[in-house]
């Protein structure tokens, strides 16, 4: 008996606290608190409009793995790496906030759809430092540097000290 | 444009200032712009990429190749060396009768006829049109039945957990790796870290990386110059990889 | 011959709930073991990247091979028409699939993406012999699902003969496609062989009838069913017929190999100085699995003892098992010959023979394939009427034979249990 009435003051306690806080007042629906990935760390439109990535982002993503691997098409924009390098954040959790991972972002809605995704089984989801984007403090210098070498690229200037 | 436009851009860039999408350093041009990178690829059945490996420049304490693969591809293992993966190794030989000694690197040999593709139940292991062997992991089961029928040694198995990957070569537990020619960088236009090492850190030349369907290229203007061998050639498996001094 | 009755056992005995305690026991621990493997990878199995497939391939192969076999009594009174043979139909067919399904959960859960069996069943590359038996093993339990059906439901009855034709022919191609597994694998010395796939045919007959023979012992002792000497003695006649094959193929399987020059490095590794290898093919597979029962099972005194009988299908067992090893790791261990006439060394054990000590969890793993074909055994012959009441010498004699009853009006037939029950009144 004692526990069938702990089980019901249990409920009641998680019912009010849900009914009481903000989060619990946006999901009335769920009754689960709605995901809200971090904003990306950088940029401010992705390759498609978030509706259309919030569907079909994994249908874009497996098509493109194959086309990349099998095929050897290299570049397009549906890439892991380009979700890697605006959407991968620096959670304290891991790595003591020193790198910046994609799976924060991936897991706060995957946990609430309880989809389960076996993609970290093999990418690190780690942003590296060959890409750009990453701005972590250690990250910035290189940054920097590749920067002026794309727009120096684009724009054929000559190169710093170059002489005519 | 400049030199003061960019240091005033890297500085900016240093402090966090800028803002982070599009920082426009001069008119029309958008500073981050991943998504603009060219498309390249397919890979096509025109090239057959393959290596000439020559024992005779090769030396037997000379592991640079090792080293190189290991560092490019992060497979490193963890001093378990039964189960740690081995993508390249060096193989020591000595003739029974003669006792001529010779050394080689051994990878996957990238054969025209695979048998690790053959005989992978899901399609995992693969040959790109360009004559490249892989193992497609996102589909891979961890059977081994392709460790079972390379001829070469050439796989390894993935024992345990894998942390820190390249972002150009994602691996784990469970699935079943090997050399990949360094597709990311033939992709690219680059040779395999193996044979750059060779050449750049060995100094030996000891392995010429090109592409076999194409005459002028150097690899197969040496391999119409003289007799090499193939491992198992009797297996008519065709591998890409050509050895001499053998 | 007098109408064959067939009934549940009770299942209520201390003995038997005790069974099912401990067969459940050894899958708990083989899915503990599991766990285990695939938490830490498989650097903490025996297997390595020399010896790739492990303990767990050897009691796979093994479970899956005598799968087949286990249908061999079946056939006989279906395909051949033998009468003495009908009323173990049923259990022949029952201790085929769940030998198969035995075999193939130690398989599948050795893999090393367990998780990802739905790409095995949704990519398929048709030259892989693996992707066939894919088709060939499923196709299995659907083909002897329906023969068993076909057997157990009397309107079906007139079905039996071509059900159990089919489920004949898809066993040989079962068998064949796990002997290729093998045969057809050009790089390593001790396999590419087309003699595999007849020898894995005979292989299943021996070792699916020891195993058939040794569970309907136990079961009939268990339930105090009466066993006629006559069907014993059959059975151990044909047993010692396909043990006597079993050794003729692994005869010709080495003599062929020592013919060729080629072959010599692995023969003589296999049957001379293999260590632990040579040891299993002359002790395990020659004397325990094939001389020894040979003896036991001819000899006039002990051929007609029912625990030398015993005996010597559970030798064949051992022995079986023993040969799966020596095929299966004993093949791997053996070097690759990528450099014939060299001696080579390397960092990755190129030239050396590989080392392999199979560790605790594989076993566990591989005796839990064992326990889940003994649990389904036992609680579908409590749960569904697949014993015959007695197997007396008096009651299945072919002598009594007896026209077939025509089928039972439709509204006569209710379920299963009910019409035997009538019966037996």
């Amino acid at each position: 008996m004692n526990t069938v009435r702990g089980i019901f003051a249990a409920l009641l306690l998680a019912l009010t606290a849900v009914a009481v806080s903000p989060a619990g007042a946006l999901a009335a629906d769920s009754g689960v608190p709605v995901p809200s990935p971090a904003k990306a760390f950088k940029g401010e439109q992705c390759v498609e409009p978030v509706e259309t990535m919030r569907r079909e982002h994994m249908v874009y993503l497996k098509h493109q793995r194959d086309e990349t691997l099998r095929d050897g098409i290299r570049g397009q924009k549906y890439g892991l790496n380009e979700c890697i390098d605006c959407h991968a954040t620096a959670d304290p959790s891991i790595a003591g906030g020193k790198i910046r991972t994609l799976k924060p972002f991936c897991k706060e809605c995957h946990a609430y759809a309880a989809v389960s995704i076996d993609c970290f089984a093999c990418h690190s989801g780690k942003a590296q430092n060959d890409k750009t984007g990453s701005l972590l403090p250690n990250e910035k210098e290189e940054m920097a540097d590749d920067l002026i070498r794309m727009v120096k690229a684009h724009t054929n200037a000559p190169a710093i000290g170059d002489k005519k | 444009m400049s030199d003061t436009t960019f240091n005033a851009a890297r500085r900016r860039l240093l402090a966090g200032t800028a803002a982070l999408a599009g920082i426009s350093v001069a008119p029309g041009i958008r500073l981050i712009s991943t998504a603009e990178a060219a498309v390249s690829g397919p890979a096509s059945a025109k090239n057959r990429w393959g290596l000439l490996i020559d024992s005779n420049k090769c030396d037997a304490g000379c592991t640079e190749c090792v080293t190189a693969c290991k560092t490019e591809q992060g497979w490193t293992g963890n001093d378990r060396p039964e189960s740690d993966p081995q993508w390249i190794r060096k193989v020591n030989l000595k003739d029974n009768k003669t006792g001529a000694t010779a050394s080689l690197p051994v990878m996957c040999q990238h054969c025209e006829h695979p048998p690790c593709v053959d005989v992978c139940p899901t399609g995992a292991s693969m040959k790109r049109e360009d004559g490249i062997v892989l193992v497609d992991k996102h589909i891979c089961i961890g059977c081994r039945y392709c460790m079972m029928a390379c001829p070469y040694k050439a796989r390894s198995f993935v024992h345990e957990d894998v942390h820190n990957q390249k972002q150009h070569m994602p691996r784990g537990k469970g699935t079943v790796e090997s050399c990949t020619l360094c597709v990311h960088r033939v992709d690219a236009g680059g040779t395999p870290a193996c044979v750059e090492a060779c050449t750049e850190k060995a100094g030996r030349d000891a392995m010429v990386f090109g592409d076999l369907n194409d005459p002028a290229s150097e690899i197969s203007k040496k391999l119409a110059k003289h007799v090499t061998t193939r491992l198992r050639a009797d297996l008519g498996l065709e591998p890409g990889v050509h050895y001499s001094g053998i | 011959m007098k109408r064959i009755l067939f009934t549940q056992i009770q299942g209520n005995s201390t003995g038997y709930i005790a069974l099912l305690g401990w067969l459940g026991a050894f899958v708990a621990a083989a899915l503990g073991a599991v766990y285990f493997m695939e938490h830490n990878g498989h650097y903490v199995t025996g297997m390595n990247n020399q010896i790739v497939w492990g303990m767990p391939h050897v009691f796979a192969v093994f479970l899956i091979v005598a799968a087949s076999g286990a249908l061999n009594i079946a056939s006989i009174s279906s395909v051949f028409g033998r009468v003495m043979y009908k009323p173990l139909g049923r259990l022949s067919t029952l201790l085929s699939l769940a030998l198969l399904a035995g075999g193939l959960m130690v398989l599948v859960l050795d893999l090393g993406r367990p998780d990802r069996l739905d790409v095995a069943m949704m990519k398929y590359n048709f030259k892989s012999i693996f992707a066939w038996n894919i088709y060939l093993y499923t196709g299995f339990f659907a083909v002897v699902g329906v023969y068993m059906w076909m057997m157990m439901e009397r309107r079906m009855n007139r079905y039996t003969k071509i059900a159990g034709t089919v489920a004949f022919i898809w066993r040989l191609a079962l068998t064949t496609g796990t002997g290729s597994i093998f045969g057809f694998l050009v790089a390593r010395q001790a396999y590419d062989a087309a003699i595999m796939a007849p020898m894995f045919i005979i292989m299943s007959f021996s070792f699916g009838l020891a195993i058939f023979i040794l569970v309907l012992m136990a079961v009939s002792n268990g339930t105090g069913r009466p066993l006629g000497d006559v069907l014993i003695a059959k059975m151990k006649n044909l047993l010692g017929v396909f043990v006597a094959a079993v050794l003729y193929f692994a005869v010709v399987q080495h003599l062929t190999n020592l013919y060729a020059t080629e072959h010599h490095g692995v023969e003589a590794f296999i049957l001379s100085d293999g260590g632990i290898y040579t040891g299993l093919f002359w002790f395990g597979q020659i004397l325990i699995g094939g001389l020894l029962p040979l003896a036991l099972l001819y000899h006039p005194t002990t051929g007609k003892d029912r625990m030398m009988i015993a005996l010597a299908a559970a030798m064949v067992v051992i022995g079986g098992m023993a040969q799966v090893y020596v095929i299966i790791i004993g093949g791997q261990a053996y070097p690759l010959s990528i450099f014939p006439g060299y001696e080579v060394s390397s960092s990755f054990y190129d030239g050396i023979v590989g080392s392999y000590s199979p560790s605790l969890p594989e076993v566990v793993l591989g005796l839990g394939g064992v326990a889940t074909t003994l649990l389904i055994v036992a609680i579908a012959i409590k749960a569904l009427p697949f014993l015959p009441a007695t197997l007396a010498d008096a009651d299945i004699d072919p002598h009594y034979v007896e026209p077939e009853p025509e089928p039972e009006p439709e509204e006569a037939d209710s379920d299963d249990e009910g019409e035997e029950a009538a019966e037996a009144a």
